[in-house]
């Protein structure tokens, strides 16, 4: 391909993606009047951070904030306490049988949480845990955590096996073998997968929507979805705008970080299945 | 026993996850009756499939190509990269609110433009249009989605070895033939993967519907997740949601059975 048509079509990937974060970027940033004038100015006439203010000052998104890092951690925290050990085994056992099994726990992760919402939302009442973040975590955890066994499993079987006999020889008991030796060595897979579930439950909806009904209790999403007005005309568009710019760029500072990991090592096993 | 480990992991999922879908069946089953007379359900899910089947198709249509652009060596590479899949991290239900802001009909970029350029001469009322509302639902779905096809492709692309190409190059073979003949029968795996995925997540999709449109105008963009949320939630109809559930749920997974089927069957493991 020549080379201004290929920049032509790389400027248009970049534009078309990073587009709707821009434009909420460029509304945040603009005075109450000059967000509802028809037609739109495209750039901002002057520059105000007053949209910024107001969501910590007269709503309670502080609060939403806090309510997501809670969960999102919470939830993180026990898919790789639950995952790390199950991902080891399955990469040491025979093949066929661990396929087997990876195949059974991926089976959880077919299908979309809001096609599970009726039967999760009846176990977490009856378990009397809605209203409750610990609620929204133990469900988090469970949708995640195929995918992390899945990504771990993958992780665990490029590892070299000998380094763990040869700590056998050495005399170390299982549980220090996984603590002390293998789980060492994955760091840096445990925190890509960790970042990356973080971010599937800072973004939740459906679930966060339906099991937390307290306001004082509801993540960021769900929140932001809920800013509103009386009419079209009142609602607060430039708050809308900054709340979605400010639970955005946690995620836009992990892909780019993370962008190089999550092309090769989050598919690997898609891909050589 | 060593396969301990595998336990507290198996335990939450059957406790969070299967146990609770296998106690609603009885609940669904006895309902499941009342879906052949419900001239709601129809529409509803003929929105679901018609939605889902375009919106997969322009994703592989876009996610390809794309992947072919950005597996080039090039300046910045990796910062374009970035910004390529960054929709298919960034939280649906949130970025739905910037949709929606972009489709306003008064203030939205999406209906200014349009006029600026001289295409249109009055306001679009993107979401308040039957078809115009459907269009909106998907164009903001395919951004989200289309890096997740890109993303598989491109991984699936890295392992192409590059003197396979550079063999054809040299037999004659065009860029054309070269990807019919050599690049997409490779990609194949990854695509049939991706497609999966994607046609079962499309059929279930809620986040971005409930907040863009509400399933509105006149249930022209309602999909069968949120008529079940709908069902449940609003009118207390357990039964009726879990029977839906039961059915969305045995099709998806009917669909992800003959997609592996189709992966084992056409590609060499």
């Amino acid at each position: 391909m020549r080379r201004a048509p290929f920049i032509l079509l790389i400027l248009l990937i970049v534009a078309w993606s990073a587009g709707p974060f821009l434009w909420s970027v460029l509304t945040s940033l603009k005075p109450a009047h000059e967000v509802f004038r028809a037609p739109p100015s495209y750039l901002p006439r002057a520059l105000s951070i007053e949209s910024y203010t107001e969501i910590f000052e007269r709503r309670p998104f502080g609060l939403y904030l806090l309510n997501s890092l809670v969960v999102a951690a919470g939830s993180t925290l026990l898919v790789l306490l639950l995952a790390a050990p199950a991902a080891h085994r399955l990469a040491r056992m025979r093949r066929g049988r661990a396929v087997g099994l990876e195949r059974g726990f991926l089976l959880f992760a077919l299908f979309p949480p809001a096609v599970l919402l009726v039967p999760l939302f009846t176990a977490v009442r009856a378990l009397g845990l809605t209203n409750s973040h610990l609620g929204l975590i133990l469900v988090h955890a469970a949708l995640n955590l195929p995918f992390a066994i899945w990504t771990l499993t993958a992780f665990f079987r490029e590892l070299p096996v000998e380094i763990e006999e040869a700590a056998r020889i050495d005399g170390f008991t299982p549980s220090g073998l996984l603590a002390r030796v293998v789980l060492p060595l994955a760091a840096p897979a445990l925190a890509a997968t960790g970042i990356l579930v973080f971010i599937f439950s800072w973004n939740e909806f459906v679930i966060a929507l339906t099991l937390i009904q307290r306001d004082a209790l509801r993540t960021v999403p769900v929140g932001i979805s809920m800013l509103s007005g009386a009419t079209v005309y009142e609602i607060p568009w430039g708050q809308i705008s900054a709340a979605v710019v400010l639970t955005t760029l946690p995620v836009v500072a992990a892909v780019l970080a993370l962008q190089r990991w999550i092309l090769s090592g989050l598919t690997a096993g898609a891909v050589k299945g | 026993m060593k396969d301990r480990a595998l336990l507290p992991a198996a335990l939450l999922l059957i406790g969070i996850i299967a146990l609770p879908l296998a106690a609603a069946v009885p609940s669904g089953v006895s309902s499941l009756a009342r879906l052949g007379e419900d001239l709601n359900l129809r529409r509803i899910a003929a929105n679901t499939l018609l939605f889902s089947g375009v919106s997969v198709a322009l994703e592989l249509l876009l996610g390809v190509p794309i992947a072919l652009l950005l597996h080039r060596r090039f300046r910045l590479r990796g910062g374009v990269r970035a910004t390529a899949i960054l929709p298919w991290a960034l939280p649906s239900a949130v970025m739905a609110m910037s949709w929606r802001w972009i489709f306003s009909d008064t203030f939205g970029i999406a209906s200014d433009l349009p006029m600026r350029l001289g295409l249109a001469s009055q306001p679009i009322p993107w979401l308040g249009l039957p078809a115009t509302a459907f269009a909106s639902l998907i164009v903001a779905d395919v951004w989200k989605t289309t890096p997740f096809v890109a993303i598989l492709s491109l991984a699936a692309l890295q392992t192409i070895p590059r003197d396979l190409d550079e063999a054809m190059a040299i037999d004659g073979g065009g860029p054309a033939r070269r990807f019919f003949m050599v690049t997409l029968p490779l990609l194949r795996p990854a695509l049939a993967v991706a497609v999966t995925f994607r046609l079962i997540h499309a059929i279930g999709i809620f986040d971005l519907v409930w907040v863009l449109t509400g399933g509105g105008p006149a249930n022209a963009t309602k999909t069968l997740a949120v008529y079940v949320y709908e069902q449940y939630f609003l009118f207390g109809d357990r039964g009726y949601a879990t029977a839906i559930t039961l059915a969305t749920a045995v099709a998806m997974f009917a669909i992800s059975v003959a997609m592996g089927r189709l992966i084992r069957g056409r590609a060499p493991a």
